[in-house]
């Protein structure tokens, strides 16, 4: 048998995608990376501090405390998105799947907002909810809530502001998910339901015996991408509540807090090298995010093939 | 055909020498609202004196001005002529050596000490940027809703408190004090810096504090705290989420009393409504008061670039800068900006007429916060904004905000180390 030659012709087509990529992506990530091992010296100069700005960011109480609290709070963002915004994305998907009147109108309404810019919806949130002439107060006062202290003021209070940010920020966002899970329901073929509804199964047991079962390689896809994307936000809280994340700093996510470490904020000038630790910090979290996603959740499931 | 060519390629030429004989300079500035103003007033007033040289305002979005600024400077591509922020940030660029000393040029002998002291280093030998503007504090009130209530505004705390209270009894649906806490600056620059110099005696008290022998948790700081903590009853309804700007838009359609203001505000509130009528009055005295002080906060300068290729054009209009003339031209334009010469010059605007006669029987200090106690993180500033809210939103009690913000001074600024121990911090 004569060997096959070399297939050059493979470097053309990868060529200009490895170039690309590695020139926008993985370029800048390692520099950033490296750069976060340096601290400015004496004069300006850069001197090598090894895992020294990692160590400070994580035991110097100056810099561990506000970078605990983004954390928690960019934990209990993603909570909101995963406990609210993925079993409604579900829910509305599986509703459109069933071929009800009007499906695409729904479809629409709901993926509409997903294509608006985050400052775009903060600031039309700001507005719903502006206190001088959103339409907020008059809703609350037909529901006799006009005095309660939270309610009138959503953003303004730390107990409810991050709450109501996640859930603007799940209403934008919902659009997606249910996309991707209704595409994976409509694959699921015909047979197989018409087979269970013979047997006399209910709605409810085809769901969740036969349905869920069979998207559930997509219900991992989307839990990881609400994950990157949640512990990726900024825009959203920037917009709506500016760099310093008020009030008292209860709306600060990872996102926020790099942009105030790596730019500066007011009187502060930016530290990059702190900002640069920031963000390896981030990469870190979201990469061990995909790892446990990957070994933990995408190996064990079987892609089922009709 | 080719006669016109020649006549195109003549002109192209001349076009080309007029280019080069100018001198073209570019001002670097974070006010991007005063565009307009720059091109259509002060520039073309500048060129009547010095016709072949070319002024361009560039400014930069606000909150950004100081990142952008250092990379341009650091690049070596920012403009000649650089606005100066006050105290540290000047400070700074001036050590790494991006600011050219400015004491040698004419006209400097025209500002008082106390307006140069903000763009000079700590031993006053060197001044580096030609003092523009400063802005004052006070309160701004709506002079029909004052009428129509019969209210008058008033001169101490006491009287001021009264009057709120009475506000919010004769009129329920208005706001008595037009402010949020939601930007949580305006809580700190027109609450704690508006009244805090006349509980903590202006520059004596902010002396006192560098010297280490008063904190955020004694005397007239801590006294500041108490009083901004009793305006929270009379903010609008849903303050909590109330940003700056919506303050600014229920002040100017007659929706509140008083708004506690930063004298630019006025500028603003004639575009938003010009027929607004608006009356001013100064932060009131408290009981016992012998002496009064307003915060008359040096805001803004203008300094030389090192780096500048056109540092002669740049020197003439510095000196213009400092002539009568252009404290004239900026202090009308901009009314609420004061120029800082030591000359007397008129303002034509009555409410800025106002804020400005409060020099003549107030004594001035500045925001206590901007000087050296802002140049390390955690930075007394931001700790501001944020116990300055959280006192009006109920979150932090006024002594704890105080102890709060000692601590974190403290645990940098070495004439307070003394507190750090004293309020026993970081137990």
């Amino acid at each position: 048998m004569k060997r096959k030659p070399f297939p050059w012709h493979l470097f053309v087509f990868l060529g200009p995608a490895v170039l690309v990529y590695t020139l926008f992506m993985i370029y800048p990530m390692v520099a950033s990376l490296a750069f976060s091992l340096f601290q400015e010296g004496e004069g300006g100069r850069q001197v090598f501090v090894g895992l020294g700005n990692y160590v400070r960011l994580l035991t110097d109480p100056l810099w561990s405390e506000p970078f605990w609290n983004a954390f928690k709070n960019n934990v209990v963002f993603f909570l909101i998105h995963m406990t609210v915004q993925n079993p409604l994305a579900l829910l509305f998907a599986a509703l459109l799947a069933t071929n009800i009147r009007g499906a695409w109108i729904y479809r629409t309404i709901i993926f509409t907002p997903a294509i608006l810019s985050a400052v775009l919806i903060g600031f039309a949130w700001k507005l719903i909810l502006s206190p001088t002439w959103g339409i907020w107060f008059p809703i609350l006062d037909r529901l006799g809530l006009g005095d309660n202290e939270v309610a009138i003021a959503l953003l303004g209070n730390e107990s409810s502001a991050l709450i109501t940010l996640s859930l603007i920020s799940v209403w934008q966002n919902v659009g997606i998910p249910m996309m991707l899970f209704l595409a994976a329901l409509i694959r699921i073929p015909k047979e197989l339901i018409e087979a269970a509804q013979v047997d006399g199964a209910s709605g409810w047991r085809i769901f969740w015996q036969i349905q869920f079962p069979l998207i559930l390689p997509t219900v991992g896809i989307v839990a990881i991408l609400t994950f990157i994307g949640n512990f990726n936000a900024f825009d959203l809280i920037y917009a709506t509540q500016g760099a310093l994340a008020g009030p008292n700093f209860s709306t600060d996510i990872m996102g926020t807090f790099f942009f105030r470490t790596f730019f500066g904020f007011q009187l502060r000038p930016g530290d990059p090298h702190m900002g640069a630790t920031v963000a390896g910090v981030m990469l870190l979290i979201i990469l061990s995010g995909v790892i446990l996603y990957l070994y933990g959740w995408q190996r064990r499931i079987e892609e089922v093939q009709y | 055909m080719r006669k016109r060519f020649w006549v195109l390629l003549a002109l192209l030429g001349v076009l080309a020498m007029g280019m080069a004989s100018a001198e073209r300079i570019v001002i670097e500035s974070w006010r991007s609202d005063d565009l307009k103003l720059w091109r259509d007033v002060i520039i073309p007033a500048f060129n009547k004196h010095y016709p072949d040289i070319e002024v361009v305002f560039a400014p930069t979005n606000p909150a950004e001005y100081n990142a952008v600024l250092d990379s341009k400077l650091q690049a070596g591509t920012a403009g000649d002529l650089i606005t100066c922020r006050p105290f540290g940030k000047s400070l700074e660029l001036y050590n790494k050596g991006y600011l050219v000393p400015l004491n040698d040029l004419p006209g400097m002998e025209n500002f008082t000490d106390f307006a140069k002291s903000a763009w000079s280093t700590e031993d006053g030998s060197v001044t580096y940027c030609v003092p523009m503007a400063s802005v004052i504090h006070g309160f701004l009130y709506n002079k029909d809703l004052f009428e129509k209530y019969g209210f008058e505004p008033p001169k101490t705390e006491e009287e001021f408190f009264a009057l709120l209270a009475q506000m919010k009894k004769k009129a329920p649906a208005l706001a008595p004090l037009v402010m949020g806490t939601k930007d949580q600056w305006e809580a700190a620059t027109m609450g704690w810096h508006n009244i805090g110099p006349n509980y903590y005696h202006g520059e004596e008290g902010r002396k006192a504090f560098l010297a280490g022998k008063e904190g955020f948790h004694t005397d007239g700081f801590l006294t500041t705290y108490k009083v901004l903590a009793k305006w929270a009853p009379y903010l609008p309804r849903g303050y909590k989420s109330v940003a700056y700007s919506d303050a600014q838009q229920m002040f100017t359609q007659g929706r509140g009393f008083i708004y506690p203001a930063g004298s630019w505000d006025i500028g603003v509130f004639h575009q938003m409504n010009p027929k607004l009528k608006m009356g001013a009055f100064p932060p009131p005295a408290p009981a016992g008061a012998e002496k009064r002080y307003i915060s008359d906060h040096q805001d803004i300068a203008l300094g030389l670039n090192s780096a500048s290729k056109h540092k002669e054009a740049a020197k003439k209009f510095l000196e213009w800068m400092t002539t009568k003339e252009f404290a004239e031209l900026y202090g009308n334009a901009l009314p609420g900006f004061f120029p800082l010469h030591n000359f007397r010059i008129e303002i034509k605007d009555p409410v800025a007429n106002e804020f400005l006669s409060w020099r003549q029987d107030h004594e001035s200090t500045f925001r206590m916060t901007y000087y050296k106690l802002s140049d390390q993180k955690p930075d007394a500033e931001t700790d501001l904004w944020t116990a300055s809210a959280g006192i009006l939103n109920g979150t932090m009690q006024p002594d704890e905000a105080a102890k709060w913000m000692e601590c974190r001074l403290s645990s940098w600024f070495e004439p307070h180390k003394h507190f750090h121990q004293e309020l026993g911090c970081g137990k």
